[in-house]
């Protein structure tokens, strides 16, 4: 079973948002969603300084079976993306919630997120 | 779509396997990671259930004229003991299924379809005989597909991996089993040697083993095989990577580089059809009438491969372009992982088709560049 962080809130579109309200949020996509793409090949970030709004895709993510849309699960400025993760984009299947995050959000507001407890029941995630 | 299970299933689920649908099989698509196993199949061994294929007998006096008729290929000249790859083509030349036949006897066949394909080429076969009593042919054709269970093993370790479970005074026959031959060999299963049949075939582009048996000693063979590979390199390995190993070896996967709307000489297999023997076959007329139009060579659409000179890959159904007009479709692509960049096979039109031109798949909107080149895309060491 693919791990569920019980720290973290989830997006329906698989994404993980860490936001403890001190400062910019982080966002990655769960285990979940990296086990059921397979081995990923590709990231497209958005770029630092651009806008973002929950609900709307904000780049892409190849794996080597299909390309995927990646969603924004929050509406706020980009501040940081992870320069490590577009050069070896394994690091999100082999640390989703650790090395493989993908950028930060300066958050004006957050979209409808799933508490740990509720994306692990309806996604089959384990806490 | 009925939801077939092989009979190693429950091995796949010990081994930790994501499973998907594919030709109404549940089959695994991967064990840990897709590019670890495609790596193994490359460097060491990497082990298969191809369960899923279907495996039609033909038998009787007339076995082989009848293939004859009923192939594209002519099968009355592979000689006992080898295997050919070929074709059962619609009366319109559209390609109904590609297959692997293995001539056992003189009057023995083994005909192997994609699993797909498996029901509706058994009984093609079944009424392209006919009835000998009728004018047909004297032969039987016998679909064992529900019985018979295909294990892979692939890669360069492939041999070494194998010969540990032959008896020593039997591993000529494996040593010396050329690339498409088959023979019937001892080997221990379930702690008694078993004669079975041992075919030195793939689609992986790497030397390697397919080794056809009952379904009862399936799972014991599978245990044996990974036991016994373990120390040479072998893991087990999914659909996933049986599909990115052949795209880089440039063989077709029916549904993707061949249909019935499609034909042989789009597809770069001409050299599969025999317009040449003596025998009329079913599609003749029609590819006779292709091939004298030039499809595939000038006129259509030709299969050709695409090597992406970014990071992006071209997926199936994708459009072609050239400067911005459409001239192809994807039918497969994905990065290589043997190679470091993007390749995809696609139809394209055939005056742009020669190796070396420029194109560009349109990546959900964004045309990225890549060239036409020869197949395959990867062909290992010899």
């Amino acid at each position: 079973m693919s791990k569920v962080v019980a720290e973290l809130k989830y997006s329906a579109e698989h994404e993980w948002v860490a936001a403890d309200g001190s400062g910019p949020a982080g966002i990655g996509i769960s285990a979940v969603a990296a086990d059921a793409l397979g081995d990923i090949v590709y990231v497209d970030l958005p770029e630092v300084g651009s806008a973002v709004t929950a609900g709307e895709t904000c780049g892409e993510i190849e794996s080597t079976k299909s390309v995927s849309d990646l969603y924004a699960p929050v509406t706020g400025e980009v501040v940081e993306i992870n320069d490590d993760v577009v050069s070896d984009p394994a690091l999100i299947n082999s640390d989703p919630y650790g090395a493989g995050w993908l950028f930060k959000v300066a958050v004006t507001e957050e979209g409808p997120l799933m508490s740990a407890q509720e994306y692990a029941a309806k996604n089959g995630g384990e806490l | 779509m009925t939801e077939n299970y092989t009979a190693l299933y429950e091995e796949h689920k010990k081994a930790g396997a994501s499973f998907t649908d594919f030709g109404g099989w549940q089959m695994p698509l991967k064990y840990e990671s897709e590019l670890a196993e495609h790596h193994a199949v490359r460097n060491a061994a990497g082990l298969f259930d191809l369960s899923h294929m279907g495996e039609v007998w033909v038998t009787g006096p007339d076995a082989a004229a009848f293939l004859d008729y009923a192939l594209a290929g002519k099968l009355s000249a592979v000689a006992v003991g080898k295997a050919k790859y070929s074709l059962i083509c619609q009366e319109d030349g559209g390609i109904i299924d590609d297959l692997i036949s293995y001539r056992r006897g003189e009057d023995k066949y083994l005909v192997v379809p994609n699993a797909g394909n498996a029901v509706v080429v058994a009984a093609a076969l079944a009424e392209r005989a006919g009835s000998a009593q009728e004018g047909g042919f004297d032969v039987t054709v016998q679909d064992a597909s529900a019985e018979t269970s295909l294990i892979a093993v692939q890669g360069p370790n492939a041999e070494a991996i194998l010969l540990t479970l032959v008896p020593a005074e039997q591993h000529s026959l494996v040593t010396e089993l050329k690339y498409y031959a088959a023979v019937e060999v001892g080997i221990a299963v379930n702690g008694t040697v078993q004669d079975l049949l041992l075919a030195r075939t793939g689609y992986t582009g790497e030397d390697g083993f397919e080794i056809y048996l009952p379904n009862e000693d399936a799972a014991g063979l599978w245990e044996a095989l990974l036991e016994t590979g373990a120390s040479h390199g072998l893991i087990p390995a999914g659909l996933a990577c049986r599909d990115s190993l052949r795209l880089e070896a440039g063989m077709p996967l029916y549904g993707n580089e061949l249909s019935r709307e499609g034909n042989p000489y789009a597809a770069g297999l001409g050299p599969v059809v025999s317009l040449a023997k003596e025998s009329d076959f079913i599609g003749k007329a029609a590819l006779s009438e292709l091939k004298a139009a030039g499809a595939g060579s000038t006129t259509g659409r030709k299969l050709v491969g695409l090597k992406g000179l970014g990071r992006r890959a071209g997926r199936s159904h994708y459009p072609v372009l050239k400067d911005g007009n459409v001239v192809g479709e994807v039918t497969s692509g994905q990065p290589s992982p043997t190679l470091g960049y993007p390749v995809a096979m696609a139809y394209v039109d055939v005056e742009h088709a020669a190796p070396g031109t420029a194109l560009d798949i349109d990546l959900r909107g964004k045309a990225e560049p890549f060239e036409v080149v020869a197949l395959p895309f990867y062909k290992r060491q010899q």
